[in-house]
């Protein structure tokens, strides 16, 4: 049986609505805070296009080592660095290194704030979780959408989308990490007469720290793979050249810098689980 | 006045909690409200002081509401209704700001499972009470290392908390509420997740910092011996209410119900009875400076003994046996002193009696003296004399039970 043609709730409609009503409301908002975003981001890219390659190789090299422990773990991801520019994709590297760079950095600098909200009221917890469920299991090409509406194409929409898919889990396990830590270390501290912001920094956040660590790994990773993706909609770097490949339908250039995203992930991920997992000495 | 004073204190866990204290207050059991209005009764009507300096040790088996009683007195718990006066200053009526800062000038708390901060070493433990009242770094540093050196953990600062035994532990946890320099400390629980042995160590170890510090103590435990080794005086308490408040001989003489009684069943007796209690009065003493062998000699023919401490001035210095008196006395000496045998074995009148089976043990089998703080001999205590009082105590005790099963 065919559904009734003539109930059709118009939410298509609605949403271009609400979209064009935020726009024309808040259309200088999103200028100013595109324009600035922008000015972080081309600053960023600035900084790693900037950066000689020699020192980051040996830079990541030698904190690859510190952190696992191993030298030649340190090797292998210098050497994975390198293969990355004699591939001949240094600088479009650098580029999605700098898009993932600030996107984490913003990521954080909203994430780490909610999560701590949300480990001190439950009720903004029951809020907010609903909310984080929503943006992981959303398609991530979804959120290219309200990007580019309230931002145009280029650098800052896709930053935006990033962060959007980003942020859940270091806001997830900021909660998570301070809600887990032992309620009769606070007893005591609350016993020995300390205020809310004491707790927070001298008990729960430095208790919390490796929880946390785990969802700053885990944001990284997603933002990675998101910028991938982003740069459907303009952001220069790795996952264009993946995507113009496809178009082209030319295998060994898109093997090529798939493997340049591969092996950058690996790189960032190995030294952010290995600060997270870090035992503090 | 005392230093605490707690007035009718009731804390009730739940959505309606004065309805459940007028159900209290009609005579309902704590059982019957939990069963009527799923409202749990923490503290009940619990009224009772502790004096400057004191020890009060609050008692009771687990639910007894003992340690959301210690937590109503620095208002961890907020109790539902009463009053605690501190130093006659009302600890209910402070706000949120008053309260941290009346917290950090009385309060040192010492908790059963530790609660040290495992990211910071010992020092930083330590340190943690006063940083948060923004002493400076020098102050504190120097607080709290004194405060590690009370507690015999000096060279341990810059370990990790993780590193440590449980007693070990647990003296951060002490030397961190002794380095506030509070007036008050609040143990809950504080020796009860520790072995058996190294428990006693701490609270041989808490009476002699007592000594010292003089802290006004609340100590809550489950542990009647602990109780009575610790406490000047002991509270009593079941499902929320302080059942009996006395020392430990009060409450051992006359419990005042069945609970209490039965509590009072477990208790070694060889902890409650002391020296004092035990020993054999004595006037007989040989005078180091006046009395010769022969003079010693004929003292303990007289009381029919073996041997006899020497004080030189009054105070217990050693002692001699009748063998040695009469080989010097063969010889022709004419002093005591070098025949007086100075390793023995003094204690005051409240030392318990478990202690001494230790002290009776050794070879030369020479008698324990019970002195005062001045050294006078006030009383001899053989291995005998022991036995026979336990024994004696026993069966009192036993009868007793008899009567009231009757």
């Amino acid at each position: 049986m065919e559904f009734p043609k003539n109930i059709d709730i118009p939410l298509d409609r609605w949403v271009d609505h609400a979209m064009d009503w935020v726009l024309a409301t808040f259309g200088g908002f999103f200028d100013t805070l595109g324009t600035a975003i922008l000015y972080f981001m081309i600053y960023t890219e600035k900084f790693f296009l900037w950066l000689p390659w020699p020192v980051l190789v040996a830079g990541v090299g030698v904190l690859a080592w510190r952190v696992m422990g191993r030298w030649w773990s340190g090797l292998l991801m210098a050497a994975m660095l390198f293969f990355i520019g004699a591939l001949g994709f240094w600088e479009l590297g650098m580029m999605t290194l700098s898009l993932v760079a600030a996107s984490v950095i913003i990521s954080l600098a909203i994430g780490i704030p909610l999560g701590i909200a949300m480990a001190s009221s439950d009720r903004f917890e029951s809020v907010l979780k609903p909310i984080l469920d929503g943006m992981q299991t959303m398609p991530s090409f979804v959120y290219l959408i309200p990007a580019l509406m309230l931002f145009g194409l280029g650098k800052v929409p896709a930053l935006f989308a990033t962060i959007i898919y980003a942020v859940p889990p270091v806001i997830r396990l900021t909660n998570v990490g301070i809600r887990e830590v032992s309620p009769s270390v606070i007893e005591a501290a609350h016993a020995f007469g300390s205020n809310y912001w004491q707790i927070l920094f001298k008990v729960q956040l430095p208790l919390a720290r490796p929880t946390i660590m785990v969802g700053i790994n885990q944001t990284t990773m997603m933002a990675l793979a998101m910028v991938v993706i982003a740069s459907m909609i303009g952001a220069k770097g790795l996952g264009l050249e993946v995507l113009l490949a496809i178009n082209r339908i030319e295998i060994g250039r898109g093997f090529e810098a798939g493997l340049c995203i591969v092996f950058m992930a690996i790189i960032i991920d190995r030294i952010t689980y290995a600060l997270a997992s870090r035992k503090k000495s | 006045m005392g230093k605490i004073v707690v007035e009718k204190l009731y804390k009730i866990f739940g959505p309606d909690p004065h309805k459940a204290m007028d159900m209290l207050r009609e005579g309902y059991s704590k059982d019957a409200i939990m069963e009527k209005m799923r409202h749990g009764v923490g503290v009940a009507d619990a009224s009772f002081h502790v004096e400057q300096g004191e020890i009060l040790v609050i008692m009771g088996l687990s639910g007894s509401g003992k340690s959301t009683l210690v937590r109503c007195i620095n208002r961890l718990i907020e109790p539902t209704a009463g009053k605690i006066f501190v130093d006659g200053e009302d600890v209910t009526g402070l706000d949120k700001r008053g309260l941290r800062r009346f917290r950090q000038k009385h309060f040192g708390m010492v908790f059963q499972n530790f609660a040290l901060l495992p990211h910071r070493t010992v020092l930083r433990n330590v340190e943690y009470g006063l940083e948060v009242q923004g002493v400076s770094v020098a102050v504190r540093r120097e607080r709290s290392m004194q405060a590690l050196e009370q507690v015999g953990l000096k060279g341990w600062e810059d370990s990790m908390p993780d590193q440590l035994s449980g007693g070990m532990q647990q003296r951060v946890g002490l030397a961190r509420a002794l380095a506030l320099e509070a007036d008050i400390m609040l143990m809950d629980e504080a020796f009860s997740a520790l072995d058996p042995l190294i428990r006693r160590d701490m609270q041989d170890e808490l009476l002699n910092l007592q000594e010292q510090v003089k802290k006004t103590i609340v100590f809550i435990s489950h542990d009647l011996d602990e109780a009575i080794k610790l406490g000047d005086r002991i509270a009593l308490m079941k499902d929320g209410r302080i059942v009996q408040q006395g020392t430990a001989e009060d409450i051992l003489a006359n419990p005042a119900n069945d609970y209490v009684a039965k509590f009072v069943e477990d208790v070694d007796l060889a902890k409650v009875i002391t020296a004092g209690a035990v020993m054999k009065k004595s006037e007989t003493i040989a005078h180091l400076r006046t009395d010769g062998p022969k003079a010693a000699l004929r003292k303990m023919q007289k009381a029919g003994i073996s041997s006899v401490f020497v004080s030189d001035h009054g105070r217990v210095v050693g002692i001699v046996t009748a063998r040695d008196c009469r080989k010097a006395a063969d010889r022709g000496e004419k002093s005591l002193a070098p025949i007086v045998d100075r390793n023995i074995q003094k204690v005051l009148p409240d030392v318990q009696a478990s202690e001494l089976f230790a002290m009776l043990g050794g070879s030369k089998n020479y008698p324990v003296a019970v002195v005062n703080e001045d050294d006078h001999l006030l009383g001899v205590i053989v291995v005998g004399s022991l036995l026979a009082k336990l024994g004696e105590t026993y069966q009192g005790e036993n009868g007793g039970k008899a009567e009231r099963q009757d």
